[in-house]
């Protein structure tokens, strides 16, 4: 990588000044000051007072705690297959030149421009009990028996949401398999077929190990956006009903802003803050060695 | 070139297009339910039911939505919040970007990192101690409170990009401009800046999207209808038309236009930025 010296010490950092503060202010200072705020007893209003790792003790024994953990476990092992391989496959589909490909493509991307909020509304009405498309439909071809209250279920409610979040993902893993098909090396592909391997194995042995680097960005989006999961469930379910459809982040801002214990929340965030360093330091690895190649 | 006709002699190949046609379908089938849903009137989806041919089409829905469901005001706000925050995240990350690709000095791997790393924060982790610090700035409530979140949080994704566009520009052009007795900040404005055009292009529209869909941000940084920008004002319609799902899909379908408007004009930078985001 070419880079100068620069002519004097000073200049990089008239560039670099302004966003850096900026960027201290109010990224990197309240990811610390959260920590602080999770060993206090902070309610919104008075001053926050320290109580050590009291919040923390709570939370081990709050079940709604528990449920959310587990919610968020389910949405990051949905999110690393289902969408992966399906946006996977579809890509592979769509890769040639296929007839009307670019009305196929814009089908599967069209849920990624809409808000969560909106994707939310558009499915609380899908999955309506009495005037929903999904029940209708099973009743106007006689499968009432299939009917359920989709949002209302507990059982089924987490999975009722996480569908919707798949329904938007897709479309997005596809958009990256796409851009790495693209650099997969077609001249090794024409050879393997010339060598007599049948599709599945060009597949398995030449395309997959060039899309590795690709994949693993992926997963890790993957994740981080299934940590980041809360516009839908609070748009859809509110967590309900009885917490069965309640995440990490539901969980902290209904903590913090409607129960007003904000240290308490804190705490929570700063649980969703070091399961996500595991995947932000692999990340960062990645990017370090790309970096030293 | 292949053409349709050499395509369809294959078997296979007929039979993964009609499985596509159809997939495309049913993943457009709930945004297609939606619009009929919003142009046909409450009563007559309650007693009719679903299938029924609808009676007569109207518009009535839409309007609701706009002026007793306040979108009228939700969507400007979302405006007065997107573009600056947009205007001034881009700015901010082609400044420090910059200096990060193209100076040699202590300190520039770290601040990279601490861009690559804030990028992939969950920003709820960031939530209380932002609330609290545009509480004691007196931008609780405003618009420029969600505007500062905004830009600073985006300049992790913004700077990420844009450095690692613009270390790929052959230090030989720099070279010529300094020789020619050019000040730094005119090299990053009339050399730089025009070569990344591209990158800027594409981020601009996908940082669009994201800072206009943005809802959690919204709905704690501001409290106020007078500053709420659509995402939280169309939660506030939900409850306010709880059992009128025709408006409620409607005013959805209001606060996605803009939205919808770039990625059918705008699509091709939409999908570049989602790329470049993950080239590294």
């Amino acid at each position: 990588m070419a880079m100068e010296r620069a002519s004097t010490r000073l200049t990089p950092w008239l560039f670099l000044g302004l966003p850096l503060i900026i960027y201290l202010i109010w990224v990197i200072g309240p990811m610390f000051c959260t920590f602080y705020l999770s060993l206090t007893n902070w309610d919104g209003l008075s001053a926050p007072g320290f109580i050590r790792f009291r919040n923390y003790a709570r939370l081990l024994q709050d079940p709604v705690f528990i449920i959310s953990l587990k919610n968020n476990l389910r949405w990051i092992l949905t999110f690393i297959t289902v969408p992966v391989v399906s946006g996977l496959v579809l890509a592979m589909a769509l890769n040639k030149s296929l007839p009307g490909d670019r009305f196929f493509k814009a089908s599967f991307y069209a849920p990624m421009v809409l808000s969560l909020v909106v994707c939310g509304l558009i499915w609380s009405w899908m999955y309506h009990p009495e005037n929903g498309l999904i029940n209708s439909v099973f009743r106007k071809l006689g499968l009432e028996s299939l009917t359920r209250g989709w949002l209302s279920d507990q059982h089924l409610v987490m999975w009722a949401v996480i569908a919707v979040a798949v329904w938007r993902q897709i479309g997005y893993v596809m958009v990256l398999y796409l851009a790495g098909l693209k650099n997969v090396d077609s001249w090794l592909v024409d050879a393997s077929r010339v060598d007599g391997a049948n599709s599945w194995q060009v597949f398995r042995h030449v395309i997959m190990p060039q899309l590795a680097p690709i994949t693993v960005i992926v997963i890790t989006i993957s994740i981080i956006d299934s940590l980041r999961a809360f516009d839908l469930v609070s748009v859809m379910t509110r967590g309900g009903p009885y917490n069965s459809s309640s995440v990490l982040a539901n969980f902290m801002y209904i903590e913090a802003f409607n129960n007003y214990k904000m240290g308490y929340g804190a705490a929570v965030s700063v649980i969703l803050f070091l399961i996500s360093l595991i995947f932000i330091g692999i990340y960062l690895r990645r990017v370090l060695r790309t970096e030293e190649a | 070139m292949m053409t349709a006709r050499s395509f369809f002699r294959s078997p296979w190949k007929v039979v993964l297009f009609f499985v596509l046609v159809l997939l495309a379908l049913l993943w457009l089938i709930p945004i297609i339910t939606t619009v009929i849903t919003s142009l046909r009137t409450n009563d007559d989806i309650l007693s009719r039911g679903f299938w029924a041919l609808p009676e007569q089409l109207v518009f009535s829905n839409f309007r609701t939505a706009w002026e007793r469901g306040g979108l009228s005001k939700f969507l400007p706000n979302s405006f007065i919040i997107t573009i600056p925050s947009l205007v001034l995240t881009l700015l901010f990350s082609s400044l420090s970007a910059y200096a990060l690709a193209r100076f040699r000095f202590r300190g520039n791997r770290l601040i990279y990192f601490l861009y690559v790393g804030g990028m992939m924060l969950p920003f709820q982790v960031l939530l209380l101690p932002v609330f609290r610090l545009t509480d004691f700035l007196g931008l609780y409530d405003t618009y420029w409170g969600l505007i500062a979140f905004h830009t600073a949080f985006q300049m992790g994704f913004c700077t990420f990009v844009l450095r690692n566009y613009m270390v790929t520009v052959p230090i030989q052009i720099f070279e010529a401009a300094r020789i020619d007795g050019c000040n730094a900040f005119r090299i990053w404005w009339q050399i730089m800046m025009p070569l990344t055009i591209p990158a800027l292009a594409a981020i601009a529209t996908l940082e669009f999207t994201w800072i206009f869909n943005d809802y959690l941000l919204a709905i704690v940084l501001v409290r106020s209808e007078e500053h709420m920008p659509v995402t939280a004002g169309l939660a506030s319609l939900q409850g306010q038309f709880i059992m009128d799902w025709t408006v409620i899909v409607s005013g959805a379908l209001l606060a996605a236009i803009p939205t919808i408007i770039v990625f059918i004009f705008l699509q091709r930078y939409f999908i570049e930025g989602l790329t470049l985001g993950s080239s590294k």
